[in-house]
């Protein structure tokens, strides 16, 4: 076995529904001659020609509608938005539009749409290219919103979505894109349905999604290397929650940290502590502690941008606040 | 009318300007390959007549907005390459603190409102500077530069309209460097005379060789002095070309190097220089002055970026919102 990498992963999810079904096309900015803004889309456009890898004009509002009405005329489009500070310049398609339409019709019409969007923090890009908003399409009735924290879900989230008949989409983290794995041969497809737990563990739970998963997994070494066992679990999909999983482990480990690198106000990590408090209150043994990102626009400046994101430390620094907490605190 | 001064000295000071922003920018390379420079870095070369020559036809009242590969406007509108290196470092003494890098200078006594980094969307921002301006009784216009990408947004065409709409003393001046990250001009545009644009808003709109820094500054004096004049606001294509790549990393599939040098013979540095040369108005000497005087400048810059400091962390919500309105 080989490994490949998030990017390659992607790759090769969208040349496999290129090649299975003929409705399914890209449009994006500079997905085709140039690639791909993150180099997902490379080749693609020499294999499957200028009709079906659509580079569009910096038009985010028309070509996202664009895609919106052709998913209601019958095909399968996959749009690329390159970041997902751009994604806002489209959110009245997204929302006015993809979200509404299946339910306002009363039932009439699908969208069966694909976005994805790069999205998060860490490359040193500042305050219009560096954040993470997935949170607020969470937020969105009509919309299923992905988060692939691993090269597994980036290989094979993309068949599931297509297949669904909803607008789905589908968040890479920037700083994923490099990172590698082995794929499992015997694995050909994941479901969009549930969280995942990536690390087991009796103490403490560590929930997160995206880079925040990488994270929380680092986190869970530096607690491990304490003798502190946290259980990672993998949010995976933002929307709908799988609410079920998350009670589960918090039901075995009995103490909870949400790692999310949105900010916290208003947050993701709010709706699933309130998820807990409201569902899962008394299978805790300790408040709900979460690591956010700082409520501000991204600095350029490499340590406050640090400063501002969640980081290992942080997690773990939490976690073990709930794990071992200080005598005479409890 | 406010005539461009074909004198020795302000054509010295043309060239000055546009080699000042190429060799800040070479150092600024140097910066990035160290490492102390990161994320993303949009260099201007080959397009310094633009900012060059559109600058020279604004006043310390008027007011600029400006997109991510804005170094050369900034550099070209006085703010001292000390605060731009210094920002470009991620420093406190930067002009913004460093938390805008190279994509988002901002300086406030010299009404530069940015380097945007989301393309168009210092559009509407100029129309509302303009707007205010204007109901205010200030005598500025506003200079609102974009690339060819932004002309494929909608705020582009929002902010046309809205600006001639309401007569506003706005110039717009469109840096047509014929990319778009790698989306070439002709597979973006369907009319790809940008400068037709103009007239489904009813505004009065030129193109002018932006190769050429005198020829950009007679055609953004004609067009300041229009809007000055009450005429309302004025377009301004600029036909340029970027000789680098995007940003600091992009491979150029979608040009030939056959193109790129092509247009680098027609660059805007050579082309003056030798222009210069053939009419006797420089020696070779002071152009190696003017070079070693630049050098120097951008040496006690790096330098004075370098001593800087770094923001203590414990400022880092400063400013999120304000308490006050800055006077
Ligand atoms: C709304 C938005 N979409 C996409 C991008 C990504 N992007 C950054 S620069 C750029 C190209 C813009 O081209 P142009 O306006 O011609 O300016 P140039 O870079 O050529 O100076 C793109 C696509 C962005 N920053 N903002
Ligand atoms: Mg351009």
């Amino acid at each position: 076995m080989t490994a490949i990498t998030y990017r390659e992963a992607c790759r090769q999810g969208l040349r496999e529904a290129l090649i299975r079904d003929p409705r399914v096309f890209l449009m994006g900015e500079d997905i085709g001659r140039y690639g791909g803004c993150y180099a997902v889309t490379k080749g693609l456009l020499d294999e499957f020609g200028e009709e079906r890898i659509r580079d569009t004009p910096l038009s985010e509002s028309a070509y996202v509608g664009a895609g919106i009405g052709a998913a209601l005329a019958g095909m399968r489009p996959i749009v690329e938005i390159m970041t997902v500070n751009f994604s806002l310049l489209a959110l009245d398609q997204i929302v006015n539009n993809a979200a509404t339409i299946p339910h306002m019709s009363g039932g009439q019409f699908a969208i069966p749409l694909v976005l994805r969007i790069a999205t998060g923090g860490g490359r040193r890009v500042a305050a219009q290219h560096s954040h993470s908003l997935e949170g607020w399409y969470a937020h969105i009735p009509g919309l299923k919103v992905l988060a692939p924290a691993v090269v597994e879900d980036a290989r094979f989230m993309l068949a599931a979505a297509l297949a669904d008949p909803n607008p789905v989409l589908i968040f890479e983290h920037v700083m994923l894109y490099n990172i590698e794995a082995e794929l499992d041969p015997a694995v050909s497809e994941v479901d969009i349905e549930r969280a995942k737990v990536r690390r087991e563990g009796d103490d403490v739970s560590l929930f997160g999604y995206g880079n925040g998963l990488v994270k929380a997994l680092a986190a869970a070494e530096i607690l491990a290397a304490e003798g502190i066992a946290a259980e990672v679990v993998d949010l995976r999909v933002l929307r709908p929650l799988d609410t079920a999983t998350i009670l589960k482990s918090v039901a075995k480990t009995r103490r909870v940290v949400i790692v999310d690198e949105g900010w916290k106000s208003g947050s993701l990590s709010a709706e699933i502590g309130m998820r807990i408090a409201e569902e899962g209150f008394f299978d805790l043994d300790a408040p709900l502690r979460r690591v956010c990102g700082a409520e501000v626009p991204m600095p350029y400046a490499p340590h406050l941008e640090d400063a501002a994101l969640p980081q290992p430390q942080k997690i773990a620094a939490a976690a073990r606040d709930l794990a071992r907490p200080p005598k005479g605190s409890q | 009318m406010n005539k461009v001064r074909l004198d020795h000295a302000h054509l010295h000071h043309l060239l000055r300007q546009m080699i000042r922003i190429r060799q800040f920018e070479a150092k600024c390379v140097e910066l990035y390959q160290a490492q102390k420079i990161l994320g993303f870095l949009h260099l201007y070369d080959g397009e310094e007549a633009v900012s060059v020559g559109v600058m020279e036809a604004l006043r310390p009242e008027d007011a600029i907005v400006a997109t991510y590969r804005e170094h050369g406007q900034a550099i070209a509108r006085g703010i001292g390459m000390d605060r731009l290196m210094a920002e470009m470092l991620g420093k406190l003494e930067g002009t913004c603190r460093g938390r805008g890098g190279s994509m988002h200078i901002f300086d406030r006594a010299t009404r530069f409102y940015g380097g945007n980094a989301i393309v168009g969307g210092g559009l509407p921002l100029a129309v509302g500077i303009a707007l205010g301006d204007k109901m205010q009784g200030r005598a500025a216009i506003t200079a609102s530069f974009f690339g060819d990408g932004a002309v494929e947004e909608g705020e582009f065409h929002e902010s046309m309209n809205l600006a001639s709409l309401w007569h506003l003393p706005l110039l717009f001046v469109c840096e047509n460097n014929l990319y778009a990250m790698g989306m070439a001009l002709e597979r973006a545009e369907a009319e790809t005379e940008l400068v037709r644009k103009a007239a489904g808003y009813r505004m009065a709109g030129a193109a002018v060789d932006g190769m050429d820094v005198v020829a950009v500054e007679v055609a953004a004096r004609a067009a300041a002095d229009r809007i000055r004049g009450g005429e309302g606001p004025q377009f301004l294509e600029c036909r340029t070309y970027r000789l680098r790549a995007h940003s600091m990393y992009d491979a150029q599939l979608y040009r030939t190097k056959e193109e790129v040098e092509a247009w680098r013979k027609k660059g805007p540095i050579v082309r003056f220089y030798g222009w210069l040369l053939d009419n006797g108005l420089i020696h070779d000497e002071e152009m190696r002055a003017i070079e070693a005087e630049a050098d120097a400048e951008i040496e006690a810059a790096v330098a004075f970026a370098e001593a800087g400091s770094l923001e203590p962390v414990a400022e880092l919500e400063r400013f999120v919102t304000m308490d006050r309105v800055p006077a």
